[in-house]
């Protein structure tokens, strides 16, 4: 074929392939910069020792009709001893928007102060805006102490 | 040896054959104000600008002391006020002029609002406003956050949340706010840089701008007002008339801002439990507590969706009609009054205002 027919479209053709090289290379240098930023900006996930069961307290120091924190993990956990001297045990974190939720002796619930949310002693929420029920923990006494586990599944 | 007034038109003169100063003194000579039945509102968007100017100050030197940190931040607080002399009054004053500047801002934002303000040409002058208002509100945000109190810890983990309900980049986004799952000294951190350096670096550009549009564009009129023959346009210079006014009311902030930070000084509070419940009473901030206090009305489920989820997408579209405002304002666009606009605005601040004495209240 001869070169000379038609110059103009041969150029056109390497400019293209030039201006493909630039541009891809740019989107790749881009893209080394952007990308340790933007895992920079993730926060590493801090390993954390799986927890299966908790020692919360002695029977004897929890009194009918109050209620203990303790920490579950990173998590806040509410152990209450209702006025039979059963106990049960919740994630005292509100299914609403993550306030920690109180014992109140006087209404005999499980009340967030944020929003006003209301959850009765078996965790269900009856009142105020919290979507769900608060996630129960399993509570087993041996020899005289509370302890607390995560329910399966 | 040259006597002072000398010196000073030696400087000037220096000065003007690099820069062209002549060319800003004659614009500022030439730069007149509207004076009309709403020329009042002319003035909070400067009181805005003067409480910033607070803010800058007494926050760099809270800087001098503060040290971020689980287990320093309020502790330094701590020091602040007991310690260090004048502690408590810079650091009230830091508080209260942050207040007052979103009130500011509020009223600056509402006028303009009212006035119509933002139609052609001015609408990215609104924008811009829109998103200094939205920086304003995360100064203050994180700003709450710092002195790492039981209040600022419940706010920070009830804010950060209703970011997390948002679908598909909620997630992510709260872990980046949060910098992790939970509240934590890493989220102390994080918002700490958000207040004093993120923050203040866009703000600055933003405010250099939206002020550079007023300048370029000059005060806007009210549609009344435009429609008079030049004849019965009554106007003032802005310097000396206007700028002299806008001093005379700053000093008048300054001292309510003295004021309220002598006789009403900020409480500190208790320091943050991880681990402790809610307390009983708690509530954000003013200008959050509207929305806070809707929150607490919208039901668990409403439909098939979460309550929340509802409010957020509720407020997440009012928010983003407010800022396209002057492109929604079809009327304004042709100068004329918009009743319609007018009755929804007064809707709004009857909201605004009745939610937050409810949320005071209850």
């Amino acid at each position: 074929m001869d070169r000379s027919v038609n110059p103009d479209s041969d150029r056109n053709g390497r400019r293209k392939f030039l201006s493909l090289l630039l541009g891809g290379a740019l989107i790749g240098w881009l893209g080394s910069l952007l990308y340790p930023l933007a895992r920079y900006l993730i926060p590493p996930k801090i390993p954390e020792a799986k927890l299966t069961t908790l020692k919360v307290a002695r029977v004897d120091e929890v009194v009918p009709n109050t209620a203990l924190m303790f920490r579950y993990g990173r998590k806040p956990g509410i152990l209450i001893r209702t006025q039979e001297g059963k106990f049960s045990a919740f994630s005292a974190v509100c299914t609403h928007l993550d306030c920690t939720v109180q014992f109140r002796s006087d209404w005999g619930i499980i009340w967030c102060a944020c929003h006003n949310g209301r959850y009765d002693l078996t965790g269900r929420n009856i009142a105020g805006p919290p979507p769900r029920p608060l996630t129960p923990f399993d509570v087993n006494i041996k020899d005289g102490e509370v302890y607390v586990s995560e329910r399966e599944g | 040896m040259g006597n002072p007034p000398n010196l000073l038109a030696a400087i000037y003169g220096w000065l003007n054959e690099r820069f062209g100063i002549d060319a800003a003194v004659a614009f500022g000579k030439k730069k007149v104000v509207p004076v009309h039945r709403e020329s009042v509102w002319y003035y909070f968007g400067g009181v805005t600008l003067f409480l910033f100017i607070i803010q800058v100050f007494t926050g760099i030197l809270l800087l001098l002391y503060y040290r971020p940190g689980a287990d320093s931040s309020f502790e330094s607080l701590q020091f602040i006020l007991t310690q260090v002399e004048f502690g408590w009054l810079i650091r009230s004053v830091h508080s209260w002029s942050a207040n007052l500047m979103v009130l500011a801002a509020f009223i600056h934002m509402f006028s303009n609002f009212f006035t119509q303000s933002y139609r052609r040409p001015r609408e990215l002058t609104w924008i811009t406003g829109m998103v200094l208002f939205l920086l304003a509100l995360g100064f203050g945000f994180s700003g709450y956050l710092l002195p790492w109190n039981e209040l600022a810890f419940f706010a920070t983990k009830v804010g950060t949340d209703i970011v997390g309900a948002v679908p598909i980049v909620g997630k992510p986004m709260l872990i980046f706010l949060r910098g992790g799952e939970d509240v934590t000294g890493a989220t102390l951190s994080r918002f700490f840089g958000f207040h004093v350096a993120v923050l203040p670096m866009v703000f600055t550009l933003l405010l250099g701008l939206h002020v550079l549009f007023v300048q370029v564009q000059g005060m806007s009129e009210p549609v009344s007002h435009q429609a008079l023959g030049s004849d019965k346009k009554r106007t003032m210079p802005f310097f000396p008339n206007f700028v002299l006014r806008d001093v005379v009311l700053w000093l008048v902030v300054l001292n309510i801002v003295a004021i309220l930070s002598v006789f009403f000084p900020w409480d500190l509070g208790e320091k943050a439990d991880l681990f402790a419940p809610a307390p009983a009473g708690i509530k954000p901030e003013w200008y959050f507590l509207f929305m806070f206090q809707t929150l607490k009305f919208i039901p668990g489920h409403v439909l098939f969706l979460e309550g929340e989820l509802l409010g957020i997408l509720v407020f997440g579209l009012a928010g983003l009609l407010w800022i396209l405002i002057p492109f929604l304002d079809r009327r304004g666009q042709k100068n004329q009054r918009n009743p319609v606009f007018q009755l929804m605005g007064w809707i709004i601040v009857a909201f605004i205002v009745v939610m937050t004495i409810v949320g005071f209240v209850l």
